[in-house]
């Protein structure tokens, strides 16, 4: 068994640092923090300067209107948006809703690879890839029913529906402007969710038997969600890090108390190996690796958890400031919460493991 | 691999068939074709090449069915002495200790700790005093691994009480056959005696065995102790550590599956996996020639999922984890943790966590050395030797 790259090549690193400038320059905490407060404006502009980047159209090759790039790339956009805490659709569009649109002969998905049309699956955020497919109903021709707590679907034009058919789960494509959309007060604004209803909504079919196909996208999405944890986890710990340097108390640094001292080495023990497990997560799945089921709910299992433990120490190390709307840790300790819900729980994608490495109940 | 290494190694493996070869005299020529460690000088074993070039090489050796050097028997040797030996040794030291520490003819071991000094290591307190041309030293080691086997030891002594502890110290090499040399077994935990008290009286170390300059031997030690933290092993397959023996037990004894513990293993197993995953990937990067700090990390990480792993084996075999099978005294050349049973690999993996430096003191490294948080005030720097409270 030869081992998976799990390193960063240097056309990623020119990747980050371009991602990482557009955030630095258009997405700084208080843009979000505007967000929290009801102003959608920071989200528009932001998916824009995206798109216009090609970012929408990473994972999809060039002759169906894409960039071309594979998942590792997108793991590092991931890693970026993830530290800035993005409010963008990216996960749900153009890694989700995008795997799904390649294994159809749709022409949305170049659509939606150039920007021009965000999509969104209409699953609730907390589905996990072998979770049971909530559909929707088929009457004649017209569809019906709820999905709850979407993510993604307030910034879509194009909303994928899981449809339950007579030959079994299919994929239907409904503009958004037929849908009626609830938006929900969600835990992590910058993933802000809808409660969907499509009410004899029209359709375009864009795949037949899906189920497959929309376990793969749920995967592809939980293993790269691993690498957007991994950014958010990193983002803590830095800013900590900076933070218990500079903060006094009892005439020193804080962070010169060994007490704090060894936390944060703990932390950054876990963080370093949480880069491991979405490197590896992403990588089998870029090399298509019989593994990448197994590995996604590694990572999931992994680094939805540090990425959590980062944000609460981060809370706590920078204690009342911590504690406040102005600082920004707060934005990611929400992020960290629900990220660790999204696409499947830590304990949900443990027992999804458990029979993929032949360890049975 | 580049070709002509992969050439020279196939062309070594024709005229040396290691089936009808004699084992010793294999790893000998293997050291002489500079096939041993490439990264190492030519005519000490190696061919001056990138380190990065050395798994493919192992692994060429080992699909041949190549006799090994014994990396478990002489770890010390291997990962701690040789690089300190490459680094600070004359030319005629290096000829003399190198080729046989590599085949494990002659197997090392680190007089390092002392019972005044373990995690302040430069607190030191066994002495060497000049007389000619060799150096007198009286002291007293202890927790020596493998002692009783080694025909070499690394030996950090203080040369000059009156100067501050960090700059009084030399670094020798101690002939453990050496008269006033004297190895008494320390029976541990397990109930063998892995490592040993080592009794220091009147031991003559001529002068060519001292590794560096007098008054350097700090830098030497530390030029140790980082190799001996980055010295992870090769890269590991999935399930080859602990925790295929948990995981295996639980495949072979549905009898003793509980949903508590099946949650526990899971978490254990993934923490197993992504901990050998950070350890791969950190040795690509040492591969590439990134090296860093991070190996204190990951010895943490190892640390703590060796302990965890090895209490749960024990909590899962319920009644049976209350019998041991063994406490006679032995004195066992390297440590089997698959080897024996589920006891003995919960008592010995609390060692984990001390040898080689503690994980305090390797959170202390990472916090300062890798995040560069504020270093712990010092009392003892700038004061001799002689006069800091011991
Ligand atoms: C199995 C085994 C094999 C060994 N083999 C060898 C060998 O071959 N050669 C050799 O030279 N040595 C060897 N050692 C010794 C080992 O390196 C020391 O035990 C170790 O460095 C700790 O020193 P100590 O035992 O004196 O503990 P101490 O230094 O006395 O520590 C006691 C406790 O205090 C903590 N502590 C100390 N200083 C600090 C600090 N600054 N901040 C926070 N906590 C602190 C420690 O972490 C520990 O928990 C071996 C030990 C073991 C267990």
């Amino acid at each position: 068994m030869s081992d998976l790259d799990l390193l960063y090549s240097d056309i990623e690193d020119d990747l980050r640092a371009s991602v990482r400038d557009l955030l630095a320059d258009r997405c700084d905490p208080d843009a979000i923090t505007r967000l929290y407060d009801g102003d959608r404006s920071v989200v528009d502009v932001l998916w824009k300067s995206l798109t216009e980047i090609g970012m929408a159209g990473l994972l999809v090759p060039e002759n169906r209107g894409g960039q071309g790039a594979s998942s590792r790339e997108v793991a590092v956009v991931l890693e970026e948006l993830g530290r800035a805490v993005a409010p963008v659709p990216f996960l749900t569009s153009a890694v989700i809703a995008t795997t799904l649109l390649l294994e159809s002969e749709s022409n949305l998905l170049a659509l939606v690879a150039s920007g021009d049309r965000t999509a969104a699956l209409l699953l609730p955020w907390s589905m996990s890839p072998d979770g049971e497919i909530p559909a929707f109903d088929l009457v004649g021709e017209s569809i019906h029913g709820t999905a709850t707590s979407v993510a993604g679907a307030i910034e879509a034009d194009v909303l994928l529906a899981p449809v339950r058919t007579a030959s079994g789960l299919a994929i239907y494509a409904v503009e958004a402007a037929g849908a009626s959309l609830d938006p929900v007060v969600s835990l992590d604004m910058t993933r802000e969710l809808a409660d969907v209803s499509l009410n004899h909504a029209r359709g375009e079919l864009v795949m037949a038997d899906a189920e497959s196909a929309v376990r793969r996208a749920l995967d592809a999405g939980a293993a790269l969600l691993a690498s957007e944890q991994l950014g958010v986890a990193r983002w803590c710990l830095e800013t900590t890090v900076a933070y218990v340097k500079e903060r006094k108390q009892f005439g020193r640094p804080v962070g010169g108390f060994q007490a704090l001292k060894h936390r944060l080495a703990d932390l950054y023990t876990r963080v370093e190996t949480a880069c491991a497990a979405a490197r590896h997560a992403t990588a089998a799945l870029s090399d298509h690796d019989p593994d990448t089921s197994a590995a996604a709910s590694i990572a999931q299992a992994f680094n939805a958890e540090v990425s959590v433990h980062a944000a609460e120490e981060a809370v706590q190390l920078h204690a009342g400031i911590g504690m406040t709307w102005e600082h920004p840790a707060h934005l990611y300790l929400k992020r960290a919460k629900a990220s660790q819900i999204a696409l499947g729980t830590p304990g949900r994608h443990r027992a999804r493991l458990a029979p993929l490495i032949g360890l049975p109940s | 691999m580049n070709d002509q290494l992969d050439q020279r190694v196939a062309r070594f493996l024709t005229d040396h068939d290691p089936r009808t070869t004699d084992p010793g005299e294999f790893l000998r020529a293997r050291y002489d074709a500079g096939l041993a460690w490439v990264h190492f000088p030519i005519g000490h074993g190696g061919l001056g090449l990138e380190q990065a070039h050395q798994a493919g090489v192992d692994r060429m050796f080992e699909r041949a069915g190549a006799p090994d050097n014994k990396p478990r028997v002489n770890p010390i040797g291997l990962g701690m002495a040789a690089p300190t030996i490459l680094a600070f040794g004359t030319e005629e030291q290096k000829d003399r200790f190198l080729r046989p520490l590599w085949t494990a003819e002659e197997v090392w071991c680190q007089l390092f700790s002392e019972p005044g000094a373990g995690s302040d290591l430069a607190n030191v307190a066994t002495r060497a005093v000049r007389d000619g041309t060799d150096w007198v030293v009286n002291g007293q080691k202890v927790w020596t691994s493998g002692a009783h086997n080694a025909r070499f030891g690394i030996l950090l002594a203080r040369t000059d009480s009156e100067l501050p502890k960090h700059r009084g110290l030399t670094y020798f090499v101690c002939d453990m056959t050496t008269p006033g040399v004297e190895v008494r077994p320390l029976r541990q935990i397990t109930g063998e005696a892995e490592f040993n008290e080592v009794f220091l009286t009147d031991v003559r170390i001529p002068d060519e065995h001292r590794l560096g300059g007098v008054g350097e031997g700090w830098k030497v030690a530390n030029a140790t102790l980082n190799s001996e933290r980055v010295s992870i092993g090769k890269s590991a397959d999935r399930e080859s550590g602990l925790v295929g023996v948990v995981a295996r037990t639980w495949r072979e004894r549905p009898d003793l599956r509980t949903p508590e513990l099946h949650d526990r293993l899971l978490r254990l197993w993934i923490d197993s996996e992504v901990t050998r995953l950070a350890g791969t990937r950190l040795r690509q990067k040492l591969a590439q020639g990134q090296p860093g700090p991070e190996g204190s990390a990951m010895k943490l990480g190892f640390a703590r999922i060796a302990q965890q792993l090895s209490g749960f084996e024990l909590e899962l075999l319920g009644e049976e984890g209350l019998r041991y099978s063994d406490w006679t005294m032995v004195r066992p050349g390297h440590v089997d943790f698959n080897g024996r049973d589920a006891g003995y690999r919960y008592l010995r993996a609390k060692g984990n966590s001390i040898e080689g430096g503690t994980s305090e003191i390797l959170r202390n490294i990472v916090a300062e050395r890798v995040l560069g948080l504020p270093a712990e005030h010092r009392t003892d720097k700038d004061i001799p030797w002689k006069e800091s409270a011991k």
